[in-house]
């Protein structure tokens, strides 16, 4: 067999899954005793050139309340062309096509390598995608130019039977009409005046038909495509909206001195939220709006026009200081929902000095499935480039994005599902498979996730609930299928199912091999994505408490040791690098707001909760590579050790990309031997660790902030902050000086946690 | 007005006799005196110059012959209606006894002093109209003096119909042109007042020219003089009897008649040319004063009728064309004017238009410091300010505050204790002139920007259809190269902006820059704001390209569109809030089609219930329907915003609501129902250019304030009051007046009589903050007859239509009606209790000024708003009510009594217009062919029997019948007859504020109805009295009142 590892990447690879545990505890005690819950990161849309989609209906199972897909578990009796659920072990007749099947001749589902396979289906016409602009006026001449470029630019991007839409906004609100000729229209909103989604429509003339089918003609369904003026395909009018977009001004309106200018963010989101809502309910559509700086007026305003007042800070917000907060979370929150509803993603891409509000909007991004981008400035490489990759494609030369998706998860009898944390909502669809113990967003089988990339990963919780004294057959399998069905970029509806199963496992009798199976990546990814869950809404401080609290408790049930003897504490290597990452996780702006703004910690919030295994374990603990004339660049410690003067580091946090040159060779640098001949090898120095950035750079969304910085420089600051802090100004001197830079910091170092943790792990009190 | 009249003609028909007669005649009131005076003259005649001179310098010295004659000597019955006369034979209506008497070169206004003095009254001489000349100015007065004579020569033809008004305008008399050039130079004679009395002597005489109707003269006596001989010896024979209508003081004649009526039938049929005649008056008073310079020199001074052309020469008292009041003798205390109860009003038209040769208004400047004004009450200096102790102080004419005169304001002062200066400045010689405002004087202290003119455009379905909304678009194209701008500007500073709707808006961005026009939809109706600032309001000319393309668009556009609901309140929300954001005033040009049905503030229904009409709720069809429209009209004031309504209904729109706003805001109404292209477009678009390139002012607050004694206390216009002195108007243009109302407060004196000074802060048309003040001094007596003598008609019974049009909002008509009846049998009683002298009670004695007060009065109770009839729409009458609000004293006369000119014989050779006939049906002939005009309509009346070859000469069609009567402009033809009419209605249509539809009517037609309401002297089609009714209805509630 092999090991884990590769059975975990296996896995991973085919199925887009990792489990915190591969082996299930088989009773409910012995699972709440793992500490870590039964879990798994599930990338639904994860990335499969390898596998064809099928071009016909899934077979589902006829029990109402199961309806799980056929799969490769599911025990088939070809003779009597039926088959039996796995997980409801209802007896199903085969549908009359599949008249045809044998042990030889068996549907891709039915064969153990599709264990994720993916359906096309036809339901209802296909609907193209929708990219609707939401601008922001009120910037800087240099900016808006920016800006204007990049939409018009992004023209070129969109499939073109896509179906645009404009609509700006500053002191006021306009929708733009773009298919009229010699005269541009556009329809205008107050700022300030908050409108239902019906008096939006009856504004922008939409129901006007509706209206007038006053002669009692039933009101036909007409296509939207047609009556909608505002959303139009994008090969009709790109002409007109490249001129468009060309002639947008700044918002005129005079900003008096000492005045933010007035920007009415929160209205032009609920118009764009209901002018899809009512021409195009659960249709795929993204909003994308593009804001330099923070909601001034209306309703979702943050801060008030008067410069005087700065924006809230997390001082304000703990001292409850914030004004606007609360209502203006609330009211994103309710937009979000709507826009969730109907399937619309929502997207904001905010690039000023000081922040723009993320705090308070994240949610329209979080419950949609939406991008943030955050940026300083429009005309930065940053916003552009990171711009341009959301109309990435894939190996297909399809859009790497997919819209309104559920995800319904069916488990086996003796597991159900407690919540998912990702970018998604409850759909509150009730089933047997519900856990009454909810972690994250729970009470339902069904999610929503407005909009997907093959990157998008949710993690998932499960709880088992079998009882202790109902034991499990040896050998009995427990099951979880995922069925996600998805509008594709190339407007196909979709449905991708996913079946895997692991072993049971006694908890008392088979604890090493339970142990063994832990994916302590997974794991702390699962437990991250908790506690950042958990940030939201709980004090900091808190949050830390309960994760150190979780990390010893799963210390002391799988290390060994002898009671009250620190230096007799060992773990396994399955578990070994768990502490190492709750610490940095400990560290890292997801948990901690020092130094950070409530903006940047949404914003870090944000991908964290969504990205893959992989990225996330970057965020939690920064890769650094280390490259000097000693030989290849080398991965090495994360520690203020690693930070030596002939050496170049390159660091990718994930937000942030890094290349930091030591004393010396920043000093050659300087004195520029990389231009003489005979130092080139210096130069091939110089130029390895950038060409690595490129590679990263390539592949990254959103863009990281790229950092040249040296010795000394002031960005490197970026590097020191993450670093552990092995040497610093306290214990400087009994580290011996030749290795490492000292951090000027108070935070305690890696060895100082793990101490600490020995000695809380070990201790009887405890 | 009223005393010139008839006076003269009888000198020269019939010297002795006819003067006898007329005295007494209407008016005790100065009219008599004047030709009592006059009287004398003409016996003199041979000598014209010096027979005036004399009167001039010896007021009193010329008792005319008393004889008192009594009105109405026919004796007529009050049964009798006017149409059981055999009609006067066509062109001489003139010629009536009446008339006769009535016209006469009327000598200047010195004389009619004495007459009075002579005349029943009895009082002195001099008081009114200053008949001795002030010391000063003796040569000023000469000139003119001589200029009349002639007149007087020529007087005695004068009379006859045809010509001799408009005659002053031809220039070809240049004799007379001589004598009066001349006099304005030696008016001017006291030191030259800057350039002020330049303009003069360049033009043509226009005025002077007036008289000289030689050639007219010539033809008409010949009717005439029998004429008078007849009625005049009959008068003469039996004064009291009912001889001569013009014999006694009042027209007693008839109704003793009409008295007789009542017990018994009388002895003859009442004569319709025996009552007062309005045109007989006009054209006496033209004939007397037409053509003349009117110098504002003196103090309680009447001016020439409002018909009549003269010239004014500002020296300390503003022009007649600016402020014209009820009476220029105020009673000296409250009992008096109670007794009276002749209002005391003044009719201010602030922005009124001057002819070419008076001298424009003058701008004085005292850079920062701002004009002077007196300490306490605030009164801007003025030539009621006396200086005093050196020059160092002065005291105000106003509040007697005696004030230090700023250093550098300080002049020294002559032997007469006047200023040095006094003609430098025209603040100290003048009484109109302007000051330019400092920024105290702005809103926020901050510089005023120009106006800015936004045009805003229902394209609804009915605008789309009957092709308005293309009209509208293409004109605009050409009308805004025609914008107001400064004298002497290149171009005009007015900034315009465009808005269409239906129950949405769209504001288009035409910024110069752009490529094309940007629409920028507004579908929040509910709160209306401006979706932009930049490039809304642009300048003409920079954005030309833009905007024209942008109408050119606009129909097409909304062809297809079939949205028939419109709002309106927001419309005028958005116009608003547009001016509130360029931070300008100015003005809205709506173009509405429907009543506003939509959804949105201000919304309408149809509330127009024809069973409300003669019952205590009429009134509610008049009151505006909702709050929302009055707090638009403040809006709208207090940012400076004036709304100018077109309306282009086919049905009920509620005008009682919609002009709300525009009556408000110094804005007017036009109404062009059942709009089509082919048929209202020129008329419209007359209108519109008329409209946007009239001089206007903006953002304009009056104050009129008066010496001690009296004050303003009522205000009638298309003002808003936030407080009890202070008119806001959020525009005032050259044709809108304000009404004010004076009450007592206190004893006047008659040593310093009634000053007023009316200060208006507004913009100009070139963003200027101005102070536009005029200045006016009345009289005071102690005396009614001085009161009477004084007063004016034309100005009181715009009084009467305004105050009544406002009565009829909270009051029944009925009542309405009823309480102007009575008032004016209160007045006219009043006079002839307390002036007239003893006569039969039975005869009907009206004072000379107001004479025709009754005929005027007869007419307004005949005007829709008040007359109740099922048969008018409501829409219309509320259209005239709010129309009337803002109306000046030129404007109520001819809405109440319309021109009717004859054009059958009129001469084709000369350029006046014929004299205008009385309005009557008698006197229509068959073979005749009418204009008749009101400010409003226009028609061309075809007699049954009208001659073919003059049909053919003004319609290109061989008879009557052919005559196309949808037709609505004169084909032009090349012959004398169609060139000298289209001349008449093109210069009716040049004089009046607003465009007029021509109509043609044939006799007998039944559009004929629609011409026959405007005969004013008959029987009302929808009721009301005729002339000859209503005077002997007076005459009984006259009797009613003195018993």
């Amino acid at each position: 067999m092999a090991t884990y590892q590769e059975f975990i990447q296996q896995n991973e690879d085919r199925d887009g899954v990792r489990f915190s545990w591969n082996l299930w505890p088989s009773s409910r005690l012995e699972a709440t005793r793992l500490v870590v819950p039964v879990s798994c990161l599930f990338t639904p849309l994860k990335e499969r050139p390898d596998l064809p989609p099928v071009q016909y209906e899934p077979v589902l199972c006829s029990r109402a309340n199961c309806k799980a897909v056929l799969n490769p578990l599911c025990q088939v009796d070809y003779r009597a062309k039926i088959w039996a659920c796995n997980f409801c072990f209802q007896r199903n007749p085969f549908p009359p096509s599949y008249a045809g099947i044998s042990d030889v001749n068996q549907p891709a589902e039915l064969m153990p390598q599709f264990s994720t396979i993916e359906y096309v289906v036809q339901r209802g016409p296909p609907t193209p995608l929708i990219f609707l602009y939401v601008v922001d006026t009120c910037l800087e001449e240099e900016d808006l130019q920016a800006l204007k470029e990049s939409l018009q630019m992004s023209l070129s991007l969109l499939p073109p039977n896509a179906l645009v839409g404009l609509i700006t906004f500053g002191r006021m609100v306009q929708v733009h009409e773009l298919s009229c000729e010699g005269i541009s229209k556009s329809y205008v909103f107050r700022g300030t005046k908050e409108l239902s989604s019906k008096q939006i429509q009856e504004m922008l003339g939409l129901t006007n038909s509706a209206a007038s089918g006053h002669q009692g003609r039933p009101m036909a369904p007409q296509d939207p495509a047609v009556t909608c003026r505002f959303l139009q395909p994008v090969h009709k009018v790109d002409m007109n909206l490249t001129d468009l977009l060309g002639e947008l001004q700044r918002d005129p309106w005079p900003v008096p001195q000492g005045k933010r200018p007035l920007r009415s963010t929160g209205i032009a989101l609920s118009i764009a939220v209901g002018l899809l809502e009512g021409t195009f309910p659960n249709t795929g559509a993204r909003v994308m709006m593009f804001t330099g700086g923070p909601p001034t007026q209306g309703p979702g305003m943050v801060v008030g026009d008067e410069l005087k007042t700065p924006i809230r800070s997390w001082h304000d917000i703990t001292k409850d200081n914030a004004r606007h907060l609360k209502k203006a979370t609330k009211y994103y929150e309710a937009l979000a929902n709507r826009a969730a509803v109907n399937g619309h993603s929502i997207d904001i891409y905010a690039c000023a000095l000081d922040q723009t509000g993320l705090l308070e909007m994240k949610c329209l991004s979080n419950l949609t499935g939406g991008h943030i981008a955050m940026g300083d400035s429009f005309n930065t490489s940053l916003f552009k480039q990171t711009f341009q990759r959301v109309f990435s494609k894939d190996y297909n030369g399809e859009f790497c994005m997919a819209f309104g998706g559920t995800l319904e998860v069916k488990t086996s009898r003796e597991l159900k599902v407690s919540g998912a944390i990702g970018p998604c909502v409850s759909l509150n669809a009730k089933g047997p498979c519900i856990s009454e113990n909810e972690v994250g967003v729970g009470g339902t089988t069904q999610w929503k996730i407005c909009s997907l990339s093959p990157s998008t990963t949710l993690a998932m919780y499960f709880e088992v609930v079998n009882q202790h004294n109902a034991p499990i057959p040896q050998g009995g399998r427990g099951a979880v299928q995922f069925v996600t069905q998805y509008q594709h970029s190339n407007t196909q509806k979709r449905i991708r199912v996913t079946t895997v199963a692991r072993n049971w496992a006694d908890a008392q009798s088979q604890i090493q091999h339970i142990e063994s199976s832990f994916d302590q990546e997974a794991s702390a990814v699962v437990m991250a994505r908790l506690g950042v869950f958990r940030a939201e809404s709980e004090e900091g401080p808190d949050v830390l408490r309960w994760l150190d609290r979780q990390l010893i408790r799963l210390c002391q049930k799988f290390g060994q040791f002898n009671k009250d003897d620190p230096t007799s504490f060992k773990l396994s290597e399955s578990l070994s690098l768990y502490p190492q990452f709750m610490f940095h996780l400990r560290r890292s702006p997801f948990l901690q707001v020092f130094n950070n703004s409530p903006d940047e910690c949404s914003y870090y919030r944000h991908h964290f909760v969504r990205q893959d295994l992989t990225q996330s374990l970057i965020m939690i603990q920064p890769i650094l590579y280390s490259y000097s004339f000693h030989g290849p660049p080398e991965p090495v410690l994360l520690d203020s050790g690693s930070i030596l003067p002939d050496r170049i580091l390159l660091m990718d946090t994930f937000f942030q990309l890094v290349i930091y040159h030591g004393e010396t060779i920043a000093q050659w640098r300087k004195a520029g031997y990389q231009e003489q001949p005979e130092y080139e090898n210096f130069k091939h120095l110089l130029i390895a660790p950038l060409d690595d950035a490129q590679e990263i750079l390539q592949n990254r969304f959103p863009m990281p902030r790229y950092i040249d910085t040296e010795h000394g420089g002031s960005q490197a600051r970026f590097l020191l902050s993450k670093v552990n802090p092995s040497q610093t100004h306290n214990n400087l001197y009994s580290w011996g000086q030749e290795t490492g830079a000292p951090i000027l910091t108070d935070d305690v170092s890696l060895q100082v946690f793990m101490d600490h943790l020995k000695k809380l792990a070990v201790s009887s009190a405890a | 007005m009223s005393q010139q009249g008839y006076v003269a003609t009888p000198p020269y028909s019939q010297a002795q006799p006819g003067m006898g007669g007329y005295p007494a005649g209407f008016g005790s009131t100065p009219a008599q005196p004047l030709y009592r005076h006059y009287g004398g003259p003409p016996q003199s005649f041979p000598a014209p110059p010096t027979g005036m001179m004399k009167p001039v310098s010896s007021p009193s010295g010329m008792p005319p012959p008393q004889v008192p004659s009594h009105y109405g000597s026919n004796g007529q019955q009050n049964g009798a209606h006017p149409q059981s006369y055999p009609a006067p034979p066509y062109g001489q209506p003139p010629q009536s006894p009446y008339h006769s008497m009535a016209h006469q070169g009327p000598p200047p206004a010195q004389q009619l002093t004495n007459q009075m003095g002579a005349m029943n009254l009895g009082y002195g001489p001099g008081p009114m109209q200053s008949p001795q000349v002030p010391p000063t100015s003796p040569p000023t007065q000469q000139p003119f003096q001589t200029a009349p004579p002639p007149a007087m020569g020529h007087s005695p033809l004068g009379p006859p119909p045809t010509g001799p008004h408009s005659s002053q305008m031809a220039p070809p008399q240049s004799p007379l042109a001589g004598p009066p050039m001349a006099g304005p130079q030696s008016m001017g004679g006291p030191p030259p007042m800057g350039g002020m009395g330049r303009p003069f002597p360049g033009p043509p005489p226009p005025g002077a020219g007036g008289f000289q109707q030689p050639g007219p003269g010539a033809a008409g006596p010949p009717g005439h003089p029998q004429q008078l001989q007849g009625q005049f010896g009959g008068q003469m024979a039996g004064p009291g009897m009912a001889g001569p209508g013009m014999a006694g003081p009042g027209m007693a004649g008839p109704f003793q008649g009409g008295a007789a009526q009542m017990a018994g039938p009388p002895q003859k049929k009442l004569d319709p040319d025996s009552i007062p005649s309005t045109t007989q008056v006009i054209e006496d008073d033209q004939a007397k004063r037409g053509g003349q310079v009117y110098t504002t020199n003196l103090r309680g001074q009447v001016p020439p009728l409002v018909t009549t052309d003269y010239t004014v020469q500002d020296q300390g008292n503003a022009s007649p064309r600016f402020m014209r009041c009820t009476t220029y003798s105020f009673p000296c205390t409250a009992d008096l004017a109670k007794q009276c109860q002749v209002p005391l009003a003044t009719i201010i038209k602030p922005f009124a238009t001057v002819p070419k040769n008076e001298t424009p208004m003058y701008v004085v400047n005292h850079g920062e410091t701002g004009p002077i004004r007196c300490n306490r009450c605030k009164a801007y200096m003025c030539p009621y300010m006396q200086f005093m102790d050196g020059g160092r102080r002065y005291q105000c004419g106003f509040c007697n505050c005696v004030n230090e005169v700023p250093p550098f304001y300080f002049q020294h002062l002559d032997h007469m204790g006047k200023r040095v200066d006094f003609y430098e400045r025209p603040e100290l010689s003048l009484g109109s002139y302007e000051f330019a405002a400092t920024l105290d004087y702005c809103k926020n202290n901050k510089p005023a920007s120009p106006p800015a003119y936004i045009f805003m455009i229902d394209v609804s379905y009915a605008n789309i259809k009957s092709g308005l909304v293309r009209l509208v678009c293409d004109e605009l194209k050409t009308l805004l190269d025609n914008l107001p701008r400064e004298d002497g500007a290149e171009s005009s500073m007015v900034k315009v902006g465009f808005v269409t709707y239906n129950k949405i808006l769209h504001f288009y961005n035409v910024k110069s820059a752009l490529a094309q026009p940007q629409m920028m939809v507004v579908s929040d109706t509910a709160e209306m704001f401006v979706p932009l600032l930049d490039g809304f309001l642009v300048n003409f000319q920079e954005s030309r390209a833009v905007i024209n393309n942008l109408l050119d668009q606009i129909p097409d556009m909304f062809a297809d569109t079939n949205e028939s609901e419109t709002v309106f309140a927001p419309v005028i929300q958005a116009g608003v809030e547009a001016l509130k954001a360029a931070e300008c005033s100015g003005k809205l040009f709506i173009f509405h089609s429907s009543i506003p049905t939509a959804e949105a503030p201000g919304k309408l229904k149809n509330r127009d219930d024809k069973k409300l009409i003669n019952t205590e709720k009429e009134k509610t069809l008049f009151q505006p329907q909702k709050a929302v429209y009055e707090q638009l009209s403040k809006d709208c004031v207090s940012q400076g915003c004036s709304v100018d309504l077109f309306l282009f209904p086919s049905q009920y729109v509620d005008i009682a609501t919609m002009g709300d706003v525009a009556t408000h805001t110094g804005g007017s109404i036009f109404k062009y129902s059942n709009f089509q292209v082919e048929r209202d477009g020129q008329h419209f678009l007359s209108d519109l250019r008329k409209d946007v390139e009239k001089a206007i002012g903006f953002d304009a607050i009056m104050r009129v304030r008066t010496s001690t004694g009296f004050r303003a206390t009522d205000f009638f216009g298309a003002i808003h009051m936030n407080n009890t002195t202070d008119v806001e108007m959020a525009a005032v243009d050259c044709d809108k007046a304000v009404t004010v109302e004076f009450k007592h407060d206190d004893t006047l004196s008659e040593e310093t009589g009634a000053l007023m000074q009316c200060a208006l802060l507004y913009t100009t048309i070139s963003g200027q903050r101005r102070l536009r003040i005029h200045n006016l001094s009345l009289n005071c007596s102690a005396q009614l007859s001085e009161l009477y003598k004084s007063c004016e008609t034309d100005a009181l019974i715009n009084f009467f239509t305004k105050s009544a049009y406002r009565a009829m909002l909270n009051q029944p008509l009925k009542t309405v009606r009823e309480n102007l009846v009575n008032q004016a049998a209160h007045m006219l009683a009043c006079y002839r209790k307390n002036c007239a002298s003893p006569s039969a009670a039975s005869q009907l004695i009206l004072p000379d000024a107001m004479k025709v007060f009754p005929v005027y009065l007869n007419s307004l109770l005949k005007t829709g708003p008040l007359v109740g009839s099922a048969e008018l729409s409501t829409d219309d009458r509320a259209h005239q009510r709010l129309s009337t609000t803002a109306m000046g004293v030129e404007d109520t006369q001819l809405l109440l009594y319309p021109r009717l000119i004859p054009l059958h014989n009129m001469d084709v050779a000369s350029d006046v217009v014929p004299t205008p006939v009385r309005c009557s049906e008698e006197r229509l002939t068959d073979a005749g062919m009418f204009l008749l005009e009101n400010g409003c309509s226009l028609f061309l009346w075809l007699g049954q029997a009208c001659p073919p070859e003059l049909i053919q000469s003004i319609f290109n069609v061989p008879s009557l019948a052919h005559v196309p009567v949808d037709l609505r402009s004169l084909p032009e033809l090349d012959n004398p007859q169609s060139k000298k009419l289209r001349s008449i209605v093109d210069s009716l249509l040049d004089q009046r504020p607003s465009s007029m539809k021509l109509l043609i009517v044939k006799q007998k037609d039944r559009s004929e109805i629609m011409f026959r309401q405007h005969l004013v002297e008959d029987k009302g089609l929808h009721g009301g009295a005729s002339y000859m009714d209503f005077l002997c209805y007076v005459h009984r509630e006259i009797r009613q009142v003195l018993t």
